[in-house]
């Protein structure tokens, strides 16, 4: 009975992962046909007496679902975008460049998510259920700027009638419960904003975990070089002739040059002039880079003073976002000049280049906030002064009213809206800065592609007509995509967008139309006017690269957002919050109101610092615990790989009959005179250590063969390598496909027969 | 068992996406592009043989320097002539496609670069894998001397028992370590 059940497991086993094995397909076709009638035939007789109609169910219910299952991956598939385009750009500029679009897909769908959730649980409701435009002071222009609120110029400012709009904090109603259904608008605004963060962590960190897996843990990054080289590096996705030309000719000078650097060892003349130089051009960078840091308060400074002027012309009104702007474009070229001094390997070089890239973004995206900062903190000192002198102008409006009118009873209209003084509100001053700062990005980074890269090509194109030397091919000639700059662009791109989502809700929705036409236009560009790259090594790690930086930038944004949630008072006048001494006050109102008594005790007692302090405790105990596991697995993976190495001499000196090429042992004969002293070498061993790297494919049943990575198994095999694991049949069938020709014999790994069994 | 006719059968197509990693879609595209490949009466008769120069037409095998390789060993033709049915073709994207584990392609890259079909990738294969990867033209290719170091180096790195060739479970080693393989082992309609 439990043998039939095996059998019935192993068969179900062979289903699932039939399509990893290397035969033809009617050998597949027929074993799936018998390892399925045998499954069907079977199965039904293992449930007995009464269970068994529910056993029988059972099955249907598991075949029902495995094929919803294979029905809804095809339908997600189905459901991707711009999968052609992406496609055509990678037949032509390889996969590296194709790697940027994948990415840039993947954050448009993120941003989708985004722009939903703020878009259903904030907008919708307070555009449907709140008060309309012009019925309360936050949500109608004020006298004194009506003239002007419709003028194009500012619009483009966002101010006049984008201000008090949808599009800002200071548009939304601080009143508790909105509507018929009753809906709680500042506490779903205050949600969604600390969701936002949530789910993008969330979603970050899943998928660097994904392509954790995928990248085949970590080999030392010289040991291979050759045989990788070699073996992987011709990009089966090419589909392009001109393409593959200039893949021949980067594989070719590669090889030229890794012959020659293996030729050349370590000829390390004149060091000192080297680290000379490297110490240089590390203080030329980071004074570049406090000189931008500096730029930019500076600027800040006198936008600050601007703001009190009105006679300004248009490039003192956008100083700041162009300064930002223009840094970001001229700085990396200067990096990479004086980075040339260094003398580093492409690939370090790169690496040093990107951080100081991230680096330069980093700073300026701090300086900014903390010039915006001051900017807030005097805001709320005007504040107080505006409270009183609006409620007394309050005041005085009834009393001049009273007086004019002569009649004591009847009740005065309240004050049209667009009279009453308004206070500053900082939070929507800062959604401006933000929502303007990531336009004139977008704004500069289209002009960029369109002069550095159209024009460009279109010069060189129809110029090379009438000029002296040849424009394609010696300066200036097409412009290559810069992949890294890119990337890095978006990356800081959405750490604003993260930053400022909070203040400006229209911002998320802003960037999904960025990131939309993004794509589009990016994919011409590429296609009309750049060339692929000339030297192509893969800095191909740096997909968890990019992930990281991501998960970094998301931390940092999200300081600034709960610094100012958690410390500073809201407007007074403007946004959901107004009236409460902080922000997340609006949780302990609906803590107190809202919800049964006993979960407020609860959460009084869950904030208690007795509880909490534990907790982190327990915390910080549960990594320290992690991380010795951790280390504790790279050992016993040390151990086992010098096993390996040590089994193989071993089987090596055995066949050749001469001494030991065990080190250990070398010694131990030097030291005792009888050369009888051989090692005993079992030679079961060496058959089972490499085995085990053939065992992957039975060890992981039930995988459906979805592309899990196998090799995972031997990587965190148990420590006793002598343990064969559930292998339900000897490891001898990876010769079975019909290699024609292929002698069973001789040639495949000699000495390595069927292990004995 | 497979079919070239107009339309695939539904049980069929559901086998198929059972067997291979591609999904239904994926199928059916290549179906497609498999009967355009095909002359008016071909198209009715069952399991047709495409020769290997018709195949060869296709855009995204036009510029693989491996094509021929790779069409002779997915072939399952008695002549070894490397012409392709149905099920082959589907054999072949399936290998090459994105969710294809590491095993399997490992063990079609190895059976690609075998030249000589006799299971191990000796110098002689070794060398041809290499001018293949240096373009056909005279220019780009290595010379004697470069070539002999290059193999040397290699054979070093990857010849684990120093028996001169490099075999499977040697080659799967080397390319298992690799971050690249995956992603540039792969071929999609």
């Amino acid at each position: 009975m439990a043998r039939l059940m095996e059998e019935v497991e192993e068969k179900k086993k062979l289903i699932a992962t039939i399509r990893n094995k290397p035969w033809r397909m009617k050998r597949r076709l027929l074993n799936l046909k018998e390892a399925q009638g045998f499954v069907d035939k079977f199965e039904g007789a293992l449930g007995k007496g009464k269970g068994r109609k529910w056993f029988a169910y059972k099955v249907m219910m598991k075949k029902k679902w495995i094929k919803f299952q294979r029905d809804f991956e095809n339908f997600r598939t189905a459901c991707i975008p711009w999968e052609r385009k992406i496609k055509e750009v990678e037949s032509h500029f390889g996969s590296s460049v194709a790697s940027y679009f994948i990415f840039l897909r993947w954050m448009y769908g993120m941003n989708l998510v985004l722009f939903g959730f703020t878009f259903g649980l904030v907008v919708i409701p307070e555009v449907l259920m709140g008060l309309p435009y012009g019925s309360i002071p936050r949500k109608t222009v004020p006298r004194a700027e009506q003239a002007t609120a419709q003028d194009y110029s500012v619009l483009m400012d966002f101010q006049g009638y984008c201000k008090y709009s949808v599009l800002f904090y200071g548009f939304y109603n601080n009143q508790r419960t909105i509507g018929l259904l009753k809906f709680r608008l500042p506490l779903s605004y205050l949600m969604v904003g600390i969701g936002t963060f949530g789910y993008s962590l969330m979603v970050v960190i899943r998928t660097m975990a994904k392509n954790a897996d995928v990248g085949g843990g970590d080999g030392d990054e010289g040991e291979f070089t050759f045989a990788w080289k070699m073996f992987t590096s011709w990009d089966y996705l090419i589909g392009n002739s001109e393409t593959a030309d200039n893949k021949y000719a980067s594989i070719t000078t590669s090889f030229k040059e890794s012959i020659v650097d293996e030729q050349e060892n370590q000829k390390d003349e004149n060091i000192h002039l080297r680290r000379f130089l490297r110490v240089m051009a590390n203080f030329l960078i980071t004074c570049s880079l406090g000189g931008s840091g500096y730029l930019i308060y500076f600027v800040v400074k006198r936008s600050q003073e601007f703001a009190n002027r009105t006679d300004l012309s248009w490039y003192e009104k956008n100083e700041l976002e162009l300064i930002m702007s223009l840094l970001g474009l001229v700085c990396p070229p200067l990096f990479e000049t004086i980075a040339e001094m260094e003398d580093y390997h492409p690939r370090i070089a790169l690496k040093w280049q990107l951080g100081r890239i991230f680096a330069l973004f980093l700073g300026n995206l701090y300086t900014f906030l903390f010039a915006l900062f001051d900017e807030v903190n005097t805001k709320l000192e005007e504040e107080d002064s505006i409270k009183n002198a609006s409620l007394w102008a309050m005041k005085e409006y009834y009393a001049n009213y009273t007086f004019m009118i002569n009649d004591t009873d009847s009740t005065p209209p309240p004050m049209n809206p667009a009279d009453i003084i308004r206070g500053p509100c900082w939070e929507t001053a800062v959604g401006i800065e933000f929502v303007k700062l990531t336009v004139s990005d977008i704004q500069v980074s289209y002009l960029t592609i369109l002069i550095g890269d159209f024009a460009r090509a279109v010069i060189v194109r129809f110029l090379n007509y009438c000029w002296c030397w040849d424009l394609e091919a010696g300066f200036p000639s097409y412009g290559e995509f810069d992949i890294s700059g890119n990337v890095l662009g978006l990356v800081f791109n959405q750490g604003m967008i993260w930053m400022g989502a909070f203040y400006a809700p229209g911002l998320v929705g802003i960037n999904v139309l960025r990131l939309l036409s993004s794509m589009y236009y990016q994919c011409w560009a590429v296609m009309a006017t750049n060339v692929p790259h000339e030297r192509v090594f893969k800095a191909s790690k740096s997909n968890n690269f990019y992930m990281g930086l991501l998960l970094l930038i998301l931390f940092l944004s999200l300081l600034p957002v709960v610094y100012t949630i958690m410390t500073l008072p809201p407007s007074f006048d403007c946004g959901p919050f107004s009236g409460k001494a902080k922000m997340f006050d609006v949780i302990m109102e609906t803590i107190d109101l809202d919800l049964p008594a006993f979960l407020g005790t609860i959460f009084s007692y869950a904030a208690n610092p007795g509880l909490i302090i534990p907790a982190v405790l327990l915390m910080v105990l549960a990594i320290y615990y992690l991380n010795s596991v951790s280390e504790a697995y790279q050992n016993a993976n040390m151990e086992l790989k010098k096993k390996m190495q040590m089994a193989r001499d071993e089987e090596k000196n055995r066949r050749n009959n001469t001494d030991s090429t065990n080190q250990v042992m070398k010694d131990l004969e030097d030291l005792l005179p009888n050369r009888s002293f051989m090692p005993p070498a079992p030679p079961s061993k060496p058959e089972k250590m490499p085995e085990l790297e053939a065992k992957p494919t039975k060890t992981k049943p039930g995988s459906a063969g979805r592309g899990v990575n196998l090799q995972r198994d031997v990587t965190l095999a148990s420590p006793n390598p002598n343990a064969r694991g559930p292998v339900s049949r000897p490891p001898g069938p990876r010769g079975a496909g019909p290699a024609p020709g292929a002698g069973p014999g001789p040639g495949r790994g000699r000495g390595r027969g069927p292990p004995p069994r | 068992m497979g079919t070239t006719a107009s339309q695939l059968g539904k049980d069929l197509l559901s086998e198929y996406q059972e067997l291979t990693f591609l999904t239904k879609q994926e199928i059916l595209l290549a179906h497609k592009r498999f009967t355009e490949l095909l002359t008016k009466d071909e198209k009715d008769l069952p399991n047709t043989r495409v020769p290997v120069e018709r195949i060869l037409t296709l855009p995204e095998l036009k510029s693989n320097p491996f094509r021929k390789r790779i069409c002779h060993v997915f072939s399952t033709s008695e002549y070894k002539d490397g012409s392709l049915t149905f099920e082959d073709f589907l054999d072949l994207l399936s290998a090459f496609s994105d969710s294809a584990t590491m095993e399997i392609k490992s063990h079609y890259a190895f059976r690609i670069f075998d030249f000589d079909d006799d299971g191990t990738l000796d110098c002689g294969d070794l060398e041809k894998l290499v001018n293949c990867l240096t373009g056909e033209t005279d220019d780009t290719r290595l010379t004697t001397e470069e070539m002999r170091q290059l193999i040397s180096n290699i054979l070093e790195e990857s010849d684990i028992d120093k028996d001169g060739t490099v075999n499977l479970s040697e080659f799967q080693h080397v390319i298992s370590r690799s971050p690249d393989f995956v992603s540039s082992f792969k071929i999609v309609l």
